[in-house]
């Protein structure tokens, strides 16, 4: 379409225009203690640095507008180096804009392309290389080198087995089982229906085994339960889900089937659990089944039952995994 | 001679005949740099690097790597007694008792916020200025390597304080992890020593946190740099500027008080921010419990986009023969950023099989002189703009007190809708440009100065463009598409026919332009 003949021609390179600093040596010296100023500036923040470390307690709380209650100790710590730093920049920069020379230079590229005679050197040095170390000839090197290499390439990953336990069943099982006492988080009190009001939402966990003094975080993740009442007509179950519900109340994983976030958000109004960390939605009263977002199953429900002092117990294990889903989960 | 030059020349004297330095210096110390202040952002990324090394060493002397229980006895009496992690305790040691410690965890968390904020800008300028092209793919290549790797720092980096919003963002992780198809359970058991939290993930990160990936970005940004220098930065077009030159400031004294300079300017903005604006307060979350979130989970910012993906995927599962595939995890999860990815990292060699252009390219171009680049580049902001968006849609839900689900829909759609959109929009803006500066190079600019004539017509007064100005908007390359055969010689179709045809329409897209004015269309003008 267009070649350089046609193109319009290159000006060149405008001529050079002076500052006032370079032509006047009034504005030199102005600029030289513009400069000596702002270095001046940067060692006023360092003392206040200091001064904000040695003097400024640090229980001392001040008003920021927008910011609102900040601690006096630290705002000025960091004031006084940001002050400090800032002005250093601020001064090398007004010095070399305004006195160092601004003379534009025009240096020449370079091909990166080595000459033909170089390749060629190259690629004969390189040959001569392989001849002489005979890989090409000596195929039995070359191929138990090649097995070795392999097999050392083995050793770490062979090593780095250790840095956990195989999975298991661990996925599949949680601490629930039938005849397992709910118990309030935090406290640990077993609970009777007529704790939960209608309406009411309670986080529980499965009562400590017998010897165990708390709960692990690999256990919460796993045993976490919503228990949520409502009026039983409310609810929208089949026969068998319905017989896991008491009284109303109905307990559900509290971990997300999608990633395993705590699904912690409970719409009263609409009786629908959300979870925070990607919006999936579920209806309480259809056994969790999922409304909207990107979860793909209900949350497991567990069965409840009441145990021969009238508290909430699990009436068996949870029937499917809780949490997120791995490839070994078979629905 | 003075006593000083006569130190500082034994001095010199001394290392020279130990290395040879001088020759070397003496060549590199006058090292020209072009100037502009779109160079600057890759500065920015480089010099919050080294903020975040400092910053990071200074957190690393109280941080404890640890999961271990500990019951908190410090001075913030709200998580007075509670059980929580050494990792969480001593984040808030570091927090309420370590003097300037709360402006270190600041200025590290905010130096992390810019520095991911200045590659992505500093990838935008190169992208839409072509500077990737030939000989830089390698440095381009490197560059999208740093991205991403900032992006899991960044992450490591914010899951190490163990709190409940960042024990949220591990979780995800996880579950992501344990999504891959056949081997994902036991990469999920190897990498958290077993099932989920265990007690092993905050020593592990801590380390690829603070070690391995600081010594890869290290490596990395050395190998970036020496590329830089030793092919010579690009520059913007211009008069006198061209292929084969370099046109700028000497590296001693200008460039390096300029650079030198700057350096303490975005170590000091840094700290000023952080100084005044909290970011993460820790102990507001509480420690982390598997049980328990926080309303408004989100990400940093650079993670967002993945979120934002996450959240908007259909709920699809599959189960075959027992096994489970989780669709709504692998595609928004790991698909979807691998292709992002990939495509970034062979943009270059895209494009040049599509103009089959394989010369060097040192001037730089204006983006409306590559309208389907930058069209391109339009397309993938929008997508992953749209992202961002979801992924903060429970925020804007609340602000703007929209629902939830209008926004995912919004998004669901508008990921697939709006990026074409953009990449036809932008490719017309483009051309409108081009055809702009044609007008402005051949009629001037236009003054608002009104004169009659003495026939009584009006006309506005055109002042003609400086031959620089001229210069800059002509000099340019528009190189015609590729016409690549489908049939031989012989009149047969040729075996790589499809390819060939693809190649050339592709190319012809890209070659789609407003004509530049030339030195004819100049002359035509003056002989009126």
């Amino acid at each position: 379409m267009s070649n350089e003949l046609e193109s319009i021609s290159d000006p060149g390179i405008p001529p050079h225009v002076h500052r006032k600093a370079d032509e006047d040596p009034i504005a030199a010296k102005r600029a030289e203690r513009q400069v000596a100023i702002l270095f001046s500036l940067s060692a006023l923040g360092t003392l206040l640095f200091i001064f904000s470390y040695i003097a400024i307690p640090d229980d001392l709380f001040v008003f920021l507008p927008i910011m609102g209650n900040t601690n006096a100790h630290q705002l000025f710590l960091g004031l006084g180096l940001a002050f400090s730093l800032f002005f250093i920049g601020m001064g090398a920069i007004h010095w070399a804009k305004t006195l160092m020379p601004d003379n534009e230079v025009t240096v020449e590229r370079h091909e990166f392309r080595s000459s033909d005679e170089d390749r060629k050197e190259f690629v004969k040095t390189a040959k001569d290389g392989a001849a002489a170390a005979g890989l090409g000839r000596r195929s039995l090197i070359k191929r138990s080198l090649g097995l070795s290499l392999g097999l050392v390439g083995l050793s770490p990953l062979l090593l780095l087995r250790d840095l956990g336990p195989l999975p298991e069943d661990s996925l599949t099982k949680t601490s629930w089982k039938a005849g397992t006492r709910l118990v309030t988080d935090p406290g640990d009190r077993p609970i009777k229906p007529e704790d939960l009001e209608v309406g009411a939402v309670a986080q529980v966990l499965p009562e400590l085994a017998p010897g165990k003094d708390h709960h692990t975080l690999s256990d919460i993740a796993k045993d976490a339960v919503l228990l949520i009442r409502l009026r039983p007509e409310e609810f929208n179950l089949d026969a068998e889900r319905l017989s896991w519900t008491h009284e109303g109340i109905i307990a559900f994983s509290k971990i997300c089937s999608h990633m395993g976030c705590a699904v912690a958000l409970y719409e009263q109004q609409t009786k629908h659990l959300l979870c925070p960390c990607h919006q999936s939605t579920f209806d309480v009263t259809r056994a969790a089944k999922v409304l909207f977002g990107p979860a793909a199953r209900p949350l497991p429900q567990l069965a409840l039952a009441l145990d021969s002092e009238g508290y909430l117990i699990a009436k068996q294990p949870f029937t499917e995994p809780v949490g997120p889903s791995f490839w070994e989960r078979s629905s | 001679m003075t006593a000083r030059e006569r130190i500082a020349g034994n001095v010199a004297n001394y290392v020279d005949e130990r290395t040879g330095a001088a020759a070397w210096m003496k060549k590199n110390l006058n090292k020209v740099f072009p100037d502009h202040w779109s160079f600057l952002l890759g500065e920015i990324a480089l010099y919050s690097f080294i903020i975040l090394l400092l910053s990071g060493t200074f957190l690393t002397f109280w941080f404890d790597p640890s999961q271990r229980e500990v019951v908190y006895e410090g001075s913030y009496q709200p998580l007075a007694g509670l059980e929580m992690s050494a990792a969480y305790a001593s984040t808030l040691h570091i927090s309420f008792e370590v003097r300037g410690g709360l402006l270190m965890r600041q200025i590290h968390h905010w130096a992390a916020l810019f520095f991911m904020v200045a590659i992505v800008v500093h990838l935008m300028r190169v992208y839409f200025t072509g500077a990737f092209r030939k000989p830089r793919e390698f440095n381009w290549i490197i560059g999208v390597g740093l991205l991403t790797l900032g992006i899991v720092e960044g992450f490591l980096g914010y899951s190490l304080p163990d709190d409940l919003l960042s024990g949220t963002g591990i979780r995800i992780a996880e579950a992501i992890i344990q999504a891959i198809p056949v081997v994902g359970t036991y990469l999920a058991f190897f990498a958290f020593g077993g099932a989920f939290p265990g007690e092993a993930f905050i020593p592990r990160i801590f380390i690829v946190h603070v070690l391995i990936l600081p010594a890869i970005f290290l490596a990395l940004i050395t190998v970036h740099l020496m590329l830089v220098w030793y092919q010579k930065h690009t520059q913007y077009p211009g008069p006198g500027r061209t292929e084969k030159n370099v046109v700028g400031y000497p590296l001693l004294p200008v460039y390096m008080a300029k650079a030198g300079g700057f350096f303490f300017v975005v170590f000091g903005v840094t700290t000023f921010i952080a100084a005044v604006a909290s970011i993460n307060p820790i102990w507001l979350y509480g420690p982390y419990t598997p049980g328990q979130i926080s309303a408004g989970s989100q990400p940093d910012w650079y993670m967002g986009w993945l979120d934002g993906l996450v959240r908007m995927s259909p709920p699809i599962e599959t189960y075959l023969f027992g096994y489970t595939i989780s669709w709504n995890i692998l595609i928004p999860g790991l698909i979807i950023p691998g292709l992002m990815f990939t495509g970034l990292a062979l943009y270059p060699f895209i494009e040049s099989w599509i103009t089959g252009d394989k010369r060097e390219h040192h001037l730089l171009d204006r983006p409306r002189n590559a309208p389907n680049r930058t069209a391109i580049g339009a397309m993938a902001l929008t997508f992953t703009l749209v992202a961002l968006i979801n992924g903060g849609n429970d925020i804007i839900a609340q602000q703007f007190h929209l629902s939830i689900n209008q926004i995912m829909w919004f998004s669901r759609i508008g990921i697939i809708v709006l990026p074409p959109i953009a990449f036809v929009i932008t490719k017309r803006i483009c051309i409108s440009l081009q055809r702009a500066d044609r007008e402005l190079v051949l009629h001037g600019k236009e003054t608002g100065r009104l004169v009659r004539l003495p026939h009584g017509e009006f006309v506005e007064i055109h002042e003609e463009l400086t031959p620089e100005k001229k210069w800059l908007l002509t000099s340019h390359e528009q190189n015609g598409p590729l016409e690549l055969p489908e049939i031989d010689k012989a009149g047969v179709r040729r075996t790589d026919a499809i390819r060939n045809k693809l190649r050339s329409r592709m190319s012809a897209a890209n070659a789609e332009v407003a004509p530049k004015v030339t030195s004819k269309d100049l002359n035509e003008i003056e002989h009126h």
